[in-house]
Order: structure tokens, then C-alpha cells, then sequence
């Protein structure tokens, strides 16, 4: 039979006939997968031809470990950690540290003591559906994730771009889900000021007072 | 509770995954706190962009390649079929 799944066929199906060795049914899995792990590549690597090793590396792992694969996590969850340790494995190399893990790698004290308060604060002009699909609207993201510590961005990507779970995306990076939490609102609270003095209204700015407000 | 606590419960409270009691005490604050009903918006809208945003799309040339080696290496582990 040529190809006979559609988009309603689950992944747990797909993922029952791949292992049963019906190559068409692990080539819908990748179909239907890869962009998101080249995606994700790319926003972790920033470079094409690291998220392109990335990306085949993570498939030819999905079709090596296929069988072992119990559906404890979800297909998908599976592949996103699968990718980001080869990517995190790219970004220890560039950096040297073969051995070392990203937590040990970075300063222990990040604290929610030390969080930042909101500077610039104001309701923004338009809704993100209207914002999303202008061109400098994509290059204010891409700035804006470029500046962000590469601790803090790798969480913001798997978390809140990716969707992973806090749990998830400490497996993925092995971190703590102490320190994901953390830096997630590092991430997050770094991305809004940046947003917001561009996408803020300045007229309808307005000013936190940190004592009042018991 | 203070805006800096209301800062420390962010992450919890935009994901849904805060305690009801604390919850509530959050949206108290908020409702007389105008600057941290809007952080709350605007860490939401932040989120959405970023969720929504155009993904980068894979070279087709690699995909093709990609796709060629992944059937080679499947048919070396399922011989015969
Ligand atoms: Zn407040």
C-alpha cells in the first residue's frame, strides 16, 4: 500500500508500526518532526550546518533506539530531548568543556533573590497575532533571544518555545529543575523589557513603586 | 503580598501551576497593582510572540540527503524487507 497515514494517525500508532518495521511509518515520523528539530537546532546553534548534523543525528538515534522507546514521555517529547543533547554536546565542544555539564559550568547562585524588577512597563500597542507576522517584529525576536545569556536562552527555547515541561526541559538540559525555574524567569523577564521598550505604548507607560502595595 | 513576591510566583502564576490560596493573593495584588497586571500581560505576550513565530525552515537539498541515509541505515536493521 503506498502511503496510507494521515494526519490523524497518532504518533503511538506510527510509533507501534515503526517498531513493528514498517519503514513508511518511521518516515512519517520524521516527516512529521523534523522541522521542529531543525528549528529547535537552530535557535540552540545559530548555525546551519551544526542543526543540519543535529537533525540527522537525532533521526538516525530515533531509528537506533526506537525499540527501547516505552512511551513513558511522548513521541515527540522523546525527540526534542533526543535533539537538544546533541546540540547541548555541539555547544560543550565549541566551548571546550567535554566533560563538564552546564550546570556545573555556571555560576551556582542564581537565586530568586536577585531577579530584576521590571523597568520599562506599558500595555503594547498592538496584540502579538497583529505583531507576529511582520518582518521587524521576527528581527526584534531574533535580537532579543540573541542577547539573552545562553543558559537562560536554552531554557526559554525548550520551554516556552518548544513547549517542555519544567521537568522535561531539566532532563533535556541536565539541570536542576530548581535552576530551569529560575532562569526561565530570568528569560522571560529579560525578553518582556526588551519587547515592551519597543512594543510599548510610551504613553501609557507606567511607573512600579516597589514599597506601597501590601 | 508585595510586588517582589508577585515577581518570584511570575513563572508559576502564568503557567498555571501556582497554589489556589497563593493565586488568590496574587490577583488581589494585581487588581490594585495597575505596573504588575501589566508585567503579567506582557510576560503572556512575550510567550505567545515567541510561540508563534516563524520557524526556520530546513534546506530541502539536506532533507532529501537526510532522508536517503535514513533509509539506507533502516533497511541495514531491517534486512530482508
Ligand atoms: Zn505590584
Amino acid at each position: 500500500m503506498a502511503n496510507q497515514f494521515t494526519p490523524e494517525t497518532s504518533d503511538t500508532e506510527l510509533v507501534r508500526r515503526a517498531k513493528a518495521g514498517e519503514l513508511d511509518a518511521f518516515e512519517a515520523l520524521t516527516n512529521r518532526y523534523e522541522q521542529r528539530v531543525f528549528g529547535l537546532a537552530m535557535r540552540m546553534l545559530r548555525q546551519e550546518q551544526d542543526a543540519e548534523d543535529v537533525t540527522q543525528q537525532t533521526f538516525l538515534s530515533v531509528l537506533e533506539n526506537l525499540e527501547g522507546f516505552r512511551g513513558e514521555a511522548s513521541f515527540s517529547t522523546w525527540v526534542l530531548r533526543i535533539a537538544s543533547h546533541a546540540a547541548l554536546k555541539i555547544i560543550r565542544k565549541r566551548k571546550g568543556l567535554n566533560t563538564v555539564s552546564l550546570e556545573e559550568a555556571t555560576e551556582p547562585s542564581e537565586d530568586l533573590n536577585s531577579i530584576p524588577h521590571p523597568e520599562f512597563i506599558a500595555d503594547w500597542r498592538q496584540s502579538p497575532e497583529h505583531l507576529v507576522e511582520r518582518n521587524e517584529v521576527r528581527r526584534l525576536l531574533d535580537d532579543a533571544l540573541t542577547r539573552l545569556d545562553e543558559k537562560h536562552r536554552l531554557v526559554f527555547l525548550l520551554r516556552d518555545m518548544e513547549g517542555l515541561s519544567i521537568q522535561e526541559t531539566a532532563a533535556a538540559l541536565e539541570l536542576s529543575e530548581a535552576n530551569v525555574k529560575v532562569r526561565l524567569l530570568r528569560a522571560r523577564l529579560q525578553l518582556r523589557e526588551e519587547l515592551t521598550r519597543v512594543l510599548g505604548d510610551p504613553a501609557r507607560q507606567l511607573i512600579q513603586s516597589h514599597h506601597h502595595h501590601e | 503580598m508585595k510586588c517582589e513576591e508577585l515577581l518570584t510566583l511570575l513563572n508559576e502564576y502564568v503557567d498555571g501551576t501556582v497554589d489556589p490560596a497563593v493565586c488568590e493573593e496574587f490577583e488581589k495584588h494585581m487588581a490594585g497593582c495597575n505596573p504588575c497586571q501589566v508585567v503579567v500581560d506582557n510576560i503572556r505576550q512575550t510567550i505567545t510572540l515567541f510561540k508563534d513565530g516563524q520557524p526556520y525552515a530546513m534546506p530541502m537539498q539536506f532533507r532529501e540527503k537526510m532522508h536517503d541515509t535514513l533509509r539506507k541505515k533502516w533497511k541495514e536493521k531491517h534486512p530482508g524487507q
